[in-house]
């Protein structure tokens, strides 16, 4: 047992510090620290910096253009950015798409797809859940229908997040409905701008539109944008589901918010002293502490045993429940640090190019949205309800 | 020992239970979340004409009711409804206006009951957070009057008030309880600047800075903060009656959507882990609701044992408020965060009562020390 970095790893996080130090926009950075919304701009400036260093794809091999960073490096690269309150990677392409391409897709479908994705030439979105598959995603319905050279697309996908920036959608498909349900379906690329296709923004709780509904109605789309086999999509799919939740524990988001939510208590006044003195709070505070600090180690547990080239089973599942526990606890704390502040919904204020002026101190505004939307983190991704069905299966054998 | 309501209450909560159910519509909701005042002119006239401002003050008063259980038949049957409507502010600055005011300061009483006049309490500073003796606005006498200087900070209904009830300091230092009075100020006042906007629970509120404004003095000088405590203690009982409302309206909406809700073969409802989930919602629904009856039945009692009963009430009212939010949308799943459906705005309006009138670190810690004293 050895709880300490090796030197090498300690140099890497130093060349990462120095490289955000360097690179990373305060423009940027200040957008992201004070929870203001992002612009399809600020992503791919991000990634294009990124990119020119050759650190975008932190989880593909070296011969795809990737870093060829094992777990542990890329736990050092994550807790850097998010540290230095960079914006996250839009982890379409890199993270979802990249490495079931790499793992499934053809030869000239890695070819075209990887530089793309890189040069941010495509932007790409998910479109897996629809209106009745969320948490059973295999009772998918959307239809392709094989036509000559083409698959012809009919349905509906939902919660497609930053749909409306997006060029290309990968997508489960129906091509079979024999067997199991799970036995009859692909992987299909779509382009968004084909005729057919129509998306519609979904406003959520916060007041923010950032997943979108996406039809298909008679989409052509050629068979060669079909990945791996037909009606194997479901393998692909849970292949990716593993890769999404490999960064899932989120200790480094955690971390900020914890500190953010630090600096607020020292801000805010309560009966004449720093919220960060009243030992209620200060309790409460402590108790998400304490669970984080044991998290983090557990999903350090987990990063080196994948370093080793163990892949992350029903670990992964673990890591997301508690992990997005402790983040949601963190932020309804932050909400509840900022007092009758939080009240104030002046989403104006956090828009890009905005110039109305937030209500209160400008680290209240963003609370109660933050704390409302990222109620998405126990949704989405496997609801936490699949994740403990899977570790009763899974680890348990129940 | 009887919990039924009595025979005028029963006939009241049904009444508005159906008023509010035909005026409080999905199309009401989107028009007041996108309109400029955070409420319905057409609901508040309708409440007005039913009775339902005047069962907020007793006979004396020109009302027909004003006892805690008026105040939490009325308040939860807002809640269920999700209304908006800002009759809060008629419990705290009406209910001050009340107890302190001289007679021809009570005359506006009659124009609110019937619907005409609407109020707010300007009470909240910047840096008060929940503390009711820390006032820092300083009154001024002059002439026969007083000007006033500060700020006030969330002024629900702010912009849309014409008589604004607003705490200041005559004397004594910060957060002293002695020196605190109470004054009227007209909409529009010289040297009032007030920026609206719309909050979380879909009201609207203003940040309120006074410079130099002419103020009337309600009652004696100095002497205010036990009434304000008073007026804080009902519209306490009146917020956790509505969050319970609301929390009621949240556990309706997911039993639905269990039953309705397909997925794996089978209503979700059927699976054990979510039935038993759901029962505890309900459970700790029912615990607010005895929460609510303990403070609305206490509401006369003396200063030590109300306070007592307004602290417990509110602390429990806001954890139950924190677990039936996360659960419900939790249960429902991506659908329980969009706007469209109605749970987004019940929700937030629900979480946002643990913003008002003290939140429950705040209630908690208040109550270790009653309790000590």
């Amino acid at each position: 047992m050895d709880l300490s970095y090796t030197d090498e790893q300690n140099a890497f996080r130093a060349e990462v510090r120095a490289f955000l130090q360097e690179k990373l926009p305060e423009r940027l950075s200040d957008k992201v620290r004070l929870g203001h919304e992002l612009t399809k701009e600020d992503h791919e400036e991000w990634h294009a910096i990124l990119n020119e260093k050759g650190w975008l794809a932190g989880n593909w091999p070296k011969e795809h253009g990737g870093t060829g960073w094992d777990a542990v490096e890329r736990h050092i690269f994550e807790e850097e950015t998010t540290q230095a309150h960079a914006p996250r990677i839009v982890p379409f392409g890199i993270n979802m798409l990249g490495p079931v391409l790499q793992k499934f897709g053809s030869k000239e479908q890695n070819e075209y797809w990887l530089p793309r994705i890189l040069n941010g030439d495509d932007w790409w979105c998910q479109g897996y859940s629809e209106p009745g598959a969320g948490s059973d995603l295999a009772s998918l319905k959307t239809e392709a229908v094989r036509d000559g050279d083409h698959y012809i697309v009919n349905g509906q996908k939902t919660w497609t997040t930053l749909g409306q920036y997006a060029n290309m959608i990968f997508c489960l498909v129906r091509t079979s409905k024999n067997g199991k349900p799970q036995e009859g379906i692909s992987f299909l690329l779509i382009d968004m701008d084909d005729p057919g296709i129509e998306v519609r923004p979904i406003v959520l709780i916060d007041g923010g539109a950032e997943v979108n509904e996406v039809w298909f109605k008679d989409v052509k789309v050629p068979v060669e944008n079909l990945v791996g086999e037909e009606n194997k999509g479901w393998t692909y799919a849970k292949y990716l589901l593993t890769h999404e939740r490999t960064n899932i524990a989120g200790v480094g988001f955690a971390n900020a918010a914890l500190e953010n939510l630090k600096r607020i208590a020292r801000l805010e006044m309560s009966h004449g002293k720093p919220l960060i003195e009243d030992p209620l709070f200060a309790a409460k505070m402590a108790q998400v502490e304490i669970a984080l600090m044991a998290m983090a180690t557990t999903n350090l547990r987990v990063v080196s045993k994948a370093a080793e080239g163990q892949a992350p089973g029903a670990e992964s599942s673990m890591l997301k429940i508690k992990g997005t526990e402790i983040r949601q606890e963190i932020n309804a704390l932050t909400r509840e640090a900022v007092g009758p502040y939080a009240m104030p919904f002046v989403s104006e204020a956090l828009e890009p190019g905005s110039n109305t002026e937030p209500v209160g101190p400008d680290y209240a505004l963003p609370m109660t949205k933050t704390y409302f939307n990222n109620r998405k983190l126990s949704i989405y991704g496997g609801s936490n309800e699949v994740q403990k069905t899977i570790i009763s299966k899974a680890i348990l054998e129940l | 020992m009887k919990f039924d309501l009595t025979e005028e209450r029963q006939m009241l909560q049904d009444g508005l239970r159906r008023f509010m159910r035909d005026s409080w519509d999905k199309s009401t909701r989107e028009a007041v979340l996108d309109g400029d005042t955070g409420y319905s002119s057409e609901a508040w006239q309708g409440l007005a004409e039913m009775g339902v401002i005047g069962a907020l003050f007793t006979e004396d008063d020109g009302g027909f009711g004003g006892a805690g259980f008026d105040l939490s038949v009325v308040f939860e049957e807002l809640g269920r409804a999700g209304a908006t409507e800002p009759l809060l502010e008629v419990v705290l600055a009406g209910g001050l206006i009340a107890r302190r005011g001289s007679d021809d300061q009570k005359a506006v009483l009659e124009s609110v009951i019937a619907g005409e006049t609407q109020l707010a309490f300007a009470h909240t500073e910047p840096a008060s957070r929940y503390d009711l003796d820390r006032v820092s606005t300083e009154a001024t006498k002059s002439g026969d009057g007083f000007t006033l200087s500060g700020r006030k900070a969330v002024v629900v209904n702010g912009p849309n008030a014409d008589h604004i009830v607003v705490s200041a300091r005559t004397s004594g230092e910060v957060a002293d309880r002695d020196g605190i009075s109470l004054f009227v100020v007209k909409k529009g006042a010289e040297g009032m600047d007030l920026r609206g906007y719309r909050t979380m629970a879909g009201s609207h509120a203003a940040e309120i800075a006074l410079d130099n404004v002419q103020a009337e003095l309600l009652g004696s000088e100095g002497d205010a903060f036990d009434d304000i405590e008073w007026a804080v203690a009902r519209a306490t009982g009146a917020l956790s009656a509505e969050a319970l409302g609301l929390m009621e309206a949240c556990r309706k909406l997911t039993a639905d959507y269990l039953k309705q809700r397909t997925q794996f073969g089978k209503p979700i409802g059927k699976f054990q882990a979510l039935q038993f989930r759901m029962a505890d919602v309900l459970i700790e629904i029912e615990q607010a609701r005895s929460a609510v009856i303990n403070l609305c039945g206490n509401l006369d009692q003396p200063r030590d044992l109300r306070e007592r009963h307004v602290s417990a009430t509110k602390q429990l009212i806001g954890a139950v408020a924190k677990l039936v939010v996360e659960e419900s949308i939790q249960m429902h799943g991506g659908i329980g965060m969009t706007e469209e459906y109605d749970l987004a705005h019940l929700t937030r309006r629900l979480t946002m009562c643990d913003h008002r009138l003290g939140d429950t670190t705040y209630h908690l810690s208040r109550f270790t020390r009653l309790a000590a004293a």
